[in-house]
């Protein structure tokens, strides 16, 4: 019997003589902001390669609404409702702002992408610019992507992952590579965008303020195991944690 | 828009068909000849938006032009109309069995595995002595809906047939390269991960592209045989299938029309570097290339672009 939107259950993953996962198990509610915290090379991105389907896990279960979801394909996966933005922004350089809206909200109209319908058609332009706008990017929107600071990437990668029926975002490092003073409005946008829209959010972190600040849960990761899953202030309190994670003393 | 590009469409296709009465008969072959190898460059071009080049088209060239020989030549059907929709249809399935193979490769080795496809089939035909084997087979000259027209009229009529298929033909991969699957298509291009990652299949969008240039290419074959009156294994060659990377290269990803126009100029330089450069007009055509690539690096289409940029 689920409770959760995902229920990840005994996840082990290895490459080759290292273990990039460990038992993993967690189950996230429905609507949860929840953080992943950990030192490079300690599983978060396994963690989130595995849920999104980019990595298979040599064993366990991940299940998406009671559906076990190991084996799908990533864009399976995405037209389920598990979204991602990636730790540098995945984007298409040779489009514009807009156009690369546009890419997202072609493969999430009602009908599919089309062979006759045009991409700049007047409706999906008017429905590609609101989403630029609720992000604040709209302004950029005729530019190319490599004339962009990394924040407004940031805030593209993110907003073009928001296209369609979202129900689980996983974020990827949302603020690495974005200038210290644009983090909080970054994250502010973001967050706001999803907590309106209802989504459960699963983001990767290395900056305590950030996870203090905007997640309900942390879970820590160390060596592929989680060594914490518990409130913010718990979990960077815990000695296990400051030891291998954040470096503070205990 | 559409309504734009249907009004430029028709006002090509009259100004191309006035050729018909005005052209001499050895500019209206080499018109009709530079047009059927512009379908096939077309579906060239489309694979390019994709991000990858075949190096083989010469396989569906060649499919084309002797399927609708053997058809013409074994079951007496002459009809252009027919010929060409059989081609296609043969083509269509000999694309949808290879593309998703094809789909799964990039750069050299998409390039590579087509052009293998293609040399297979140039192997094979060559060997086929009861086809005609390096010979080839010769096809009668076509009808047209029951008209059967000698001389002149024929000249015209192929050639007017040509350039209305090609004006349909750039007509609807136009409206396809601007329609949201086009639009795909230039994602994958930049960044097929991303692609994926919003819930396309992008071995999908390249099965496509892939399909649309076999078609594409058949249809090209058929017109290429009935206007030469001759088919042999060479239309699969590796050198024919190259002279198509050309035409695309010249014309770049960009424009529609410039496929053609790269496709007259590379016909008009071999013709007029052969009669009068006999031993080398490869050399004024590698030139020529090269020329292009540095001046132009999107091909002849990116002129256009530029050309729209300045008038907004």
């Amino acid at each position: 019997m689920s409770t959760g939107v995902l229920e990840v259950r005994d996840v082990q993953k290895s490459f080759g003589a290292v273990t990039a996962a460990k038992d993993i198990s967690v189950t996230v509610p429905e609507g949860a902001v929840y953080s992943l915290i950990g030192t490079n090379g300690a599983g978060k991105t396994t963690f989130v390669n595995m849920v999104t389907g980019y990595i298979k896990p040599d064993s366990g279960q991940i299940n998406f609404r009671d559906r076990n979801i190991i084996g799908m394909a990533p864009r399976q996966i995405t037209r389920m409702g598990i979204h991602r933005s990636f730790q540098i922004a995945q984007l298409c350089n040779e489009l514009t702002v807009e156009e690369n809206m546009l890419v997202a909200d072609a493969i999430h109209g009602a009908t599919g992408p089309s062979f006759l319908r045009n991409a700049h058609d007047k409706d999906a332009r008017a429905r590609a610019i609101a989403t630029l706008e609720r992000f604040n990017i709209a302004e950029h929107r005729d530019r190319l992507i490599p004339e962009l600071s990394g924040g407004v990437k940031k805030l593209l990668d993110i907003a073009m992952a928001m296209a369609g029926d979202t129900q689980i975002m996983l974020l990827d490092e949302p603020t690495s590579g974005v200038a210290a003073d644009e983090k909080f409005p970054i994250m502010d946008l973001v967050m706001d965008a999803l907590r309106s829209a209802g989504v459960t959010v699963i983001f990767v972190e290395h900056d305590m303020d950030i996870v203090t600040r905007y997640s309900e849960r942390v879970l820590a990761f160390y060596d592929g195991r989680i060594i914490a899953d518990d409130a913010p202030d718990e979990v960077l309190s815990d000695s296990e944690v400051q030891r291998y994670v954040t470096g503070a003393p205990a | 828009m559409q309504s734009n590009l249907i009004i430029s469409a028709i006002v090509a296709l009259v100004a191309l068909a006035a050729g018909a009465v005005i052209l001499p008969d050895w500019a209206m072959f080499l018109f009709a000849m530079a047009l059927a190898k512009g379908l096939v460059c077309l579906g060239i071009v489309g694979m390019m938006r994709g991000g990858v080049v075949s190096f083989g088209q010469g396989l569906y060239y060649c499919l084309g032009a002797y399927t609708a020989t053997l058809v013409a030549n074994n079951f007496g059907i002459s009809d252009i109309f027919l010929l060409t929709f059989l081609s296609a249809l043969v083509c269509l399935l000999v694309g949808i069995a290879f593309g998703p193979l094809l789909s799964n490769y990039r750069g050299i080795f998409f390039a590579m595995l087509s052009l293998a496809l293609s040399m297979v089939l140039y192997g094979s035909l060559s060997k086929m002595s009861f086809i005609g084997g390096t010979d080839g087979l010769n096809i009668a000259a076509p009808t047209f809906l029951g008209w059967a027209p000698e001389g002149r009229p024929l000249q015209a009529a192929l050639y007017i047939y040509v350039v209305t298929i090609s004006v349909i033909a750039g007509t609807l991969m136009r409206i396809y390269f601007d329609s949201e699957r086009g639009l795909l298509t230039l994602a994958t291009r930049d960044n097929e991960l991303r692609v994926e990652y919003l819930g396309a299949s992008v071995r999908n969008i390249m099965t496509y592209n892939y399909v649309f240039g076999a078609v594409l290419g058949g249809i090209g074959g058929t017109i290429a045989a009935l206007a030469l009156g001759h088919v042999d294994p060479e239309f699969a060659f590796w050198t024919t299938s190259g002279e198509f990377v050309f035409v695309a290269i010249l014309a770049g990803y960009l424009s529609v029309p410039a496929v053609f126009v790269s496709a007259i100029i590379l016909e008009l330089v071999r013709s007029f570097s052969n009669l009068y450069f006999p031993n080398t007009w490869q050399l004024a055509l590698g030139i020529f290339l090269l020329a292009v690539i540095i001046a132009l690096p999107n091909g002849l289409g990116s002129l256009v672009r530029r050309w729209k940029g300045n008038k907004a």
